[in-house]
């Protein structure tokens, strides 16, 4: 059974529109991407869709309350409400480097969250 | 009186990467001025991903994106001053003093050959929205809330609605979603929406939030705090249709209404702005009527991709430099060929807005939007009668910049053009 898909590629922000043809489970064409990026993104979105997701995680002692952060790599869609109620919970010391892992394995997702920025320790 | 060669106003992306394509080129008496406590600018509330894939092949969250180039700043010993608010500047002659203050110096006068402006923009104020009923506590602009939640931990409510669909309403419906929130509705008065498609794909769809187009608030219930509100379908002239209210419960409106560039600076010292854009006419060389005062960045007009900020803000850094080295020879100049873009049939606004072809390298990129949603239509440039490009576009919508090149050698072929006009080309 041949179905299409109409999508918009979210993998930059020029958001081309795109059409995938699937076969059953199988996706034999995605057009109107205009870079490699977007037939990837085509085919994953109709098959795994997944997300990156950045959030904020409270931090003690910093000059900043909070630091921001992201999932290192992106996780299945459906994941995202668990990943984001893993950091609610959690709390870390300034000072924060970007690129630090706050959390391991977030919502057992495998992935890490790590800081996006940096937070110095308040002096005082 | 300390005197500096360039001086850049604003240390966000576009001050950063004027100040870095300077020193580069050999600039090196330079100063950037910030009014915050940090660089980076408005990236540093913008903690979601999409920053950077043009410049740098990721994709980088807002202060990841910011955080590149204040470490180049840093490594190629860019002086900054932080919490230092430009206050004025004026005209000396040819050089131009630039007032400033912070706390540690108190008043400063800099004297300056050159200056770049870089002062972003900020929001439309809720005033000039024109919403009736009382103003309870709980309305914020998009913005706002983005600083509150992201830099200051602060969740401003439970309970959302917000109006009008620009990327930080987008953005913020997602955040707040996901920091606990209900998002009950996204309304847009117009038939289309001002944000990036992707935007409405990530924030919106992966969320199950519906985008109300077309639909505007009509009341807003409480008192003391928002209690509620009333949205309504809107006919094409935007008036309220009579019978099509619905009503919302929530303890939080924000607004997202689009943002203007910032430039009371630059309209008291004399710079001229387009109505259009509220921000410079530049020329070519992105610099403003002023001689020697280049604008670059959401100051010059508002941009939704940051890599095009870092772009432009390089070249205005580099002609800056250019007119610094050329400094002694100011003042004699020779008649220069100067063309007007005009933009017209759908074209709201280009930036340039003028070419001096003397000045001009052998293309030059101009930006533009446009003020419909137009499919595989044609944007067009005519010399006269003569038209010069023909470009096809599948999609073109007012909350997407576009760009066209244009070539040096197709603008010097016409003999004493003073003007050229960009239109869109229905097929
Ligand atoms: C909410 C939001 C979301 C965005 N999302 C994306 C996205 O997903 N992807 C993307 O690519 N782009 C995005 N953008 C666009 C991009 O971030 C901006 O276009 C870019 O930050 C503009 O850079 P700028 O340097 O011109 O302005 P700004 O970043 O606003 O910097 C201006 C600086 O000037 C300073 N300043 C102003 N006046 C003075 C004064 N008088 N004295 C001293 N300093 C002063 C300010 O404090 C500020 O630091 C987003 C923008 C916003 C607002
Ligand atoms: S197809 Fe390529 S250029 Fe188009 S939106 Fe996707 S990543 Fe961007």
């Amino acid at each position: 059974m041949t179905e299409v898909k109409e999508l918009t590629c979210i993998s930059c922000p020029l958001g081309c529109s795109l059409t995938v043809t699937m076969e059953g489970k199988e996706v034999v064409k995605v057009e109107g991407n205009t870079c490699p990026k977007g037939k990837a993104y085509g085919e994953k979105e109709v098959t795994n869709p997944t997300r990156i997701v950045t959030s904020s995680v409270k931090v003690r002692g910093g000059i900043l309350p909070v630091v921001s952060v992201k999932t290192a790599s992106d996780i299945p869609k459906e994941k995202i409400a668990e990943c984001s109620r893993a950091l609610k919970g959690i709390q870390i010391d300034a000072p924060v480097k970007i690129g630090d892992t706050v959390l391991r394995n977030v919502g057992g997702t495998g992935v890490d969250m790590i800081a996006t920025r940096n937070v110095r320790a308040k002096t005082s | 009186m300390r005197e500096y060669d360039l001086i850049i106003v604003g240390g966000g992306p576009a001050g950063l990467a004027a100040a870095i394509s300077a020193k580069k080129e050999g600039i090196h008496n330079l100063l950037i001025l910030e009014r915050d406590h940090e660089l980076g600018g408005i990236l540093n509330q913008c903690i979601h991903n999409g920053f950077g894939l043009h410049t740098f092949k990721e994709e980088l969250t807002g202060p990841e994106y910011a955080y590149r180039f204040i470490e180049e700043a840093e490594k190629l010993e860019i002086p900054y001053k932080l919490n230092t608010m430009v206050l004025d500047i004026s005209k000396e002659g040819k050089s131009k003093m630039v007032t400033a203050m912070n706390r540690e110096d108190g008043l400063m006068f800099l004297k300056t050959k050159a200056v770049v402006l870089a002062m972003g923009c900020r929001e439309r104020p809720r005033g000039a929205l024109n919403i009736p009923g009382y103003r309870p506590a709980g309305i914020y602009t998009a913005g706002t809330a983005q600083r509150l939640v992201n830099m200051e931990g602060y969740m401003p409510g439970k309970e959302v609605v917000i109006l009008g669909s620009g990327d930080i309403g987008l953005i913020m419906a997602r955040r707040m979603t996901l920091e606990g929130a209900k998002v009950k509705v996204v309304a847009e008065l117009l038939p289309y929406s001002g944000g990036l498609q992707r935007n409405i794909v990530q924030c919106l769809n992966d969320f199950g939030i519906p985008l109300k187009l077309s639909h505007t608030v009509v009341d807003i219930q409480g008192k003391e705090r928002v209690t509620g509100i009333t949205l309504a379908e809107v006919d094409e002239n935007k008036k309220p249709i009579p019978g099509t209210e619905e009503f919302y419960s929530c303890d939080t409106l924000l607004l997202s209404c689009g943002l203007i560039p910032e430039n009371e600076l630059s309209g008291k010292m004399g710079v001229e702005l387009s109505r259009v854009t509220s921000g410079p006419v530049v020329n070519e060389s992105l610099e403003t009527n002023v001689e020697g005062v280049f604008a670059c960045g959401n100051v010059l007009h508002v941009h939704d991709l940051v890599d095009y900020v870092s772009e432009e803000a390089a070249r205005a850094g580099s002609h800056a430099a250019e007119y610094i080295r050329s400094w002694d020879s100011i003042g004699k100049t020779e008649e220069e060929q100067t063309i007007r873009i005009q933009t017209e049939g759908g074209i709201r606004y280009s930036v340039p807005q003028i070419i001096r072809t003397e000045h001009m390298e052998e293309n030059l990129t101009v930006r533009f939007r446009v003020g419909a949603v137009y499919r595989d239509a044609y944007v067009s440039v005519y010399c006269g009668d003569k038209r010069i490009l023909h470009k096809k576009k599948r999609k073109l919508a007012p909350g997407e910049m576009e760009q066209v090149v244009l070539k040096k050698t197709d603008l010097t072929a016409e003999e004493g053009l003073d003007k050229i006009v960009m239109r869109v080309e229905e097929a």
